[in-house]
């Protein structure tokens, strides 16, 4: 409370979404209380049917998918060496360890045993894909902290190991564009092992490409729509002359993506159940339409990628595509095999919507203190030149 | 190949001495629910005028048992698929991916664990049958070899082939399991999935991760080589503008 208030008198109004974002986060406190004294039953419509809800297909899924732009970024930067995209690096490697803490704490509510987490780094099962998924979160979250670190360090005066990690950050980079690579495609072989369940609208045996390559489009998504979110709070300009670039690299990825799905279903021999026209071929007509066909269209234009508002709905339209995509494949894609509806409950509405406002006010807060942002605000050390 | 169970329908008269029966041999609480719950590890259900058993039909290569991270999951060498409650985690990633949706999760409980059907590991040890054959007044559920059990299957199709179905039900479902069934009625319409593949679910996973080692090595040295190539141009170009602006100077 007191550092909100020291906040919103240096620089900010204590505004309306401060008290919005504070009212979520107590409510999933209730919701966490709930959860860990009457059991999952008592706060989720989870069931034997349906054993995997919102919080795999929203939390987990695209918490991990839309930090992509962190090894998106970090690549283009400091592998392809495209050196004039690194004033927008910093706030994506944020809002990518920020998505993996998400990922994390949503994970630690779904385990039925949360306590018992540490058993994936000792009793191993290289048979799993879910036992791959735990090391990547476990790997990459660490990678993520490191390469955020030099902003926190310098901050505090330590300049030394700051220096250290930016000799260090080819290798760092490298080994976080591998476990991503590994990890973004690992959730789509998650559901490689119920060819009977999935719905062939969605199933594939080529899902962990889908998911790495739609992963990568989305994530530039991300990466503009943040940009724009943080413009308008801060009051910053566009940086259109990065941003625009980057909508290209969106559309060649979402193209590729989207070919890759069309090729996937005439496998399965599934595009008469699109024609159907019944609940799985609706959802996935709306996927596909407004998260792929209409992002690519719209932004192969470059009258529409250089205009701001027409650039930022085309991001918003990958996000969106990419987050009805995952909930489609984790919810719409199994329910007919499971025999049974599911709808999250309030609480698990809840528990979602109440982290995402609170990385929100995190990303707010640290953009606020630390020198994230070109123009960074109240920064008082930021190194200019240090490319790796 | 281990022990195992053969469930002839057609014996079966529906008393559910063996739901009874393997309550009491697992301590599992309350009354012998409808459906498999974590409570109720078998069910015998009316359908199309047969009763028939639902229970862990125990694989030979288990879906559940390759997907669980922690390894909580384990089929052993007498044909038991047995869990190892104090190392699971809860992910329920066994209960997505299990083709015959056996597993079930203690809902409301705040420490939950999974409960399905072990074979009665422990009574198999000490040589016993399981408590639902033993329980089983008429036969329906007999316990044994399963290349004995096999051999009694099909010597049943044989000899009456008007009163079965001609379908050993867990002979090839999912890679073959160590519970097999046979009916007179075709298993579909008895609930039970009949779009399972021959291949074991696991085989496709491991296709993808059994190549990680390798793909890990290649992908770093490229990316590493794409780094080393950019690099080298920037500082190529940076000396190429340094000797021209000398060029010009002079």
């Amino acid at each position: 409370m007191s550092t909100a208030a020291t906040l919103a008198t240096r620089r900010f109004r204590p505004g309306f979404w401060t008290i919005v974002a504070a009212i979520l986060f107590l409510a999933f406190c209730t919701v966490t209380v709930i959860r860990f004294t009457k059991g999952l039953g008592a706060v989720t419509n989870l069931s034997d049917q349906f054993p995997w809800g919102l919080w795999i297909g929203f939390d987990l899924l695209c918490g991990v998918g839309l930090a992509a732009g962190a090894f998106t970024l970090t690549a283009v930067v400091h592998l392809f060496n495209l050196k004039k995209f690194e004033p927008i690096v910093r706030p994506t490697i944020l809002t990518g360890f920020l998505g993996y803490a998400f990922v994390i704490v949503a994970l630690l509510l779904d385990l039925g045993q949360p306590w018992r987490i540490w058993h994936a780094i000792v009793y191993w099962n290289p048979h799993s894909v879910m036992f791959e998924v735990a090391w990547c979160v476990m790997l990459y979250t660490t990678v993520l902290a490191v390469e955020f670190s030099p902003v926190v360090l310098e901050y505090f005066g330590f300049h030394a190991p700051a220096r250290i990690i930016h000799k260090l950050i080819t290798p760092l980079v490298i080994l976080g564009v591998i476990l991503s690579t590994l990890h973004q495609s690992s959730l789509g072989s998650l559901y490689l092992i119920v060819p009977s369940k999935l719905h062939p609208l969605w199933y594939s045996p080529m899902l962990p490409l889908h998911f790495y390559i739609s992963a990568i489009g989305a994530g530039i998504g991300m990466v503009i729509l943040e940009s724009y979110l943080s413009g308008r709070a801060f009051h910053r300009h566009l940086e259109m002359d990065l941003l625009e670039p980057l909508a290209r690299g969106m559309v060649v990825a979402l193209g590729i993506y989207g070919l890759m799905r069309l090729q996937a279903i005439r496998r399965n021999h599934a595009f008469g159940s699109i024609l159907e026209f019944g609940y799985e071929g609706k959802m996935f007509l709306l996927e596909f339409t407004l998260g792929v066909i209409l992002p690519v269209a719209l932004m192969s234009f470059r009258k529409l990628r250089s205009h701001p508002d027409w650039l930022v709905g085309g991001a918003f339209l990958a996000v969106l595509g990419f987050v009805m995509n995952r909930l489609n494949v984790s919810i719409t894609g199994m329910e007919a095999a499971s025999g049974t509806r599911y709808l999250p409950s309030g609480m698990e509405i809840i528990v979602s919507v109440g982290l995402v406002a609170t990385g929100m006010a995190v990303f707010a807060f640290a953009v606020r203190t630390f020198p994230i942002f070109p123009e960074g605000q109240g920064a008082p050390s930021r190194e200019s030149k240090e490319g790796a | 190949m281990g022990m195992g169970l053969l469930f002839d329908a057609t014996r079966c008269i529906g008393c559910g001495a063996c739901s009874s029966a393997c309550k009491e041999q697992n301590k599992l609480p309350g009354k012998v629910e409808e459906v498999l719950t974590a409570y109720t590890w078998t069910t015998v259900k009316e359908k199309e005028g047969t009763n028939i058993r639902r229970l862990c039909m125990h694989c030979e290569v288990p879906t559940c048992a390759s997907v669980c991270p922690v390894a909580a999951l384990v089929k052993t060498p007498e044909g038991p698929v047995v869990y190892d409650a104090k190392r699971c985690m809860g992910c329920r990633y066994c209960m997505m991916a299990c083709p015959f949706e056996i597993p079930k999760y203690q809902w409301d409980s705040a420490v939950p664990i999974v409960g399905k059907c072990i074979l009665c590991a422990g009574r198999l040890k000490e040589g016993l049958a399981t408590a639902c054959a033993t329980a089983c007044p008429v036969e329906a559920t007999t316990f044994g070899k399963k290349e004995d059990l096999i051999w009694e299957a099909r010597t049943r199709l044989r000899t009456k082939p008007g009163a079965y179905v001609n379908q050993i039900y867990g002979l090839t479902e999912a890679g073959g399991t160590s519970v097999m069934m046979i009916s007179n009625v075709p298993f579909e319409k008895l609930g039970l999935k009949s779009n399972l593949p021959a291949e074991p679910p696991a085989m496709r996973t491991w296709q993808v991760l059994s190549n990680i080692p390798d793909f890990v090595g290649v992908w770093g040295v490229f990316l590493y080589g794409v780094h080393w190539i950019t690099a080298r141009r920037e500082r190529v170009a940076d000396a190429t503008n340094h000797d021209n602006g000398r060029e010009d100077r002079s």
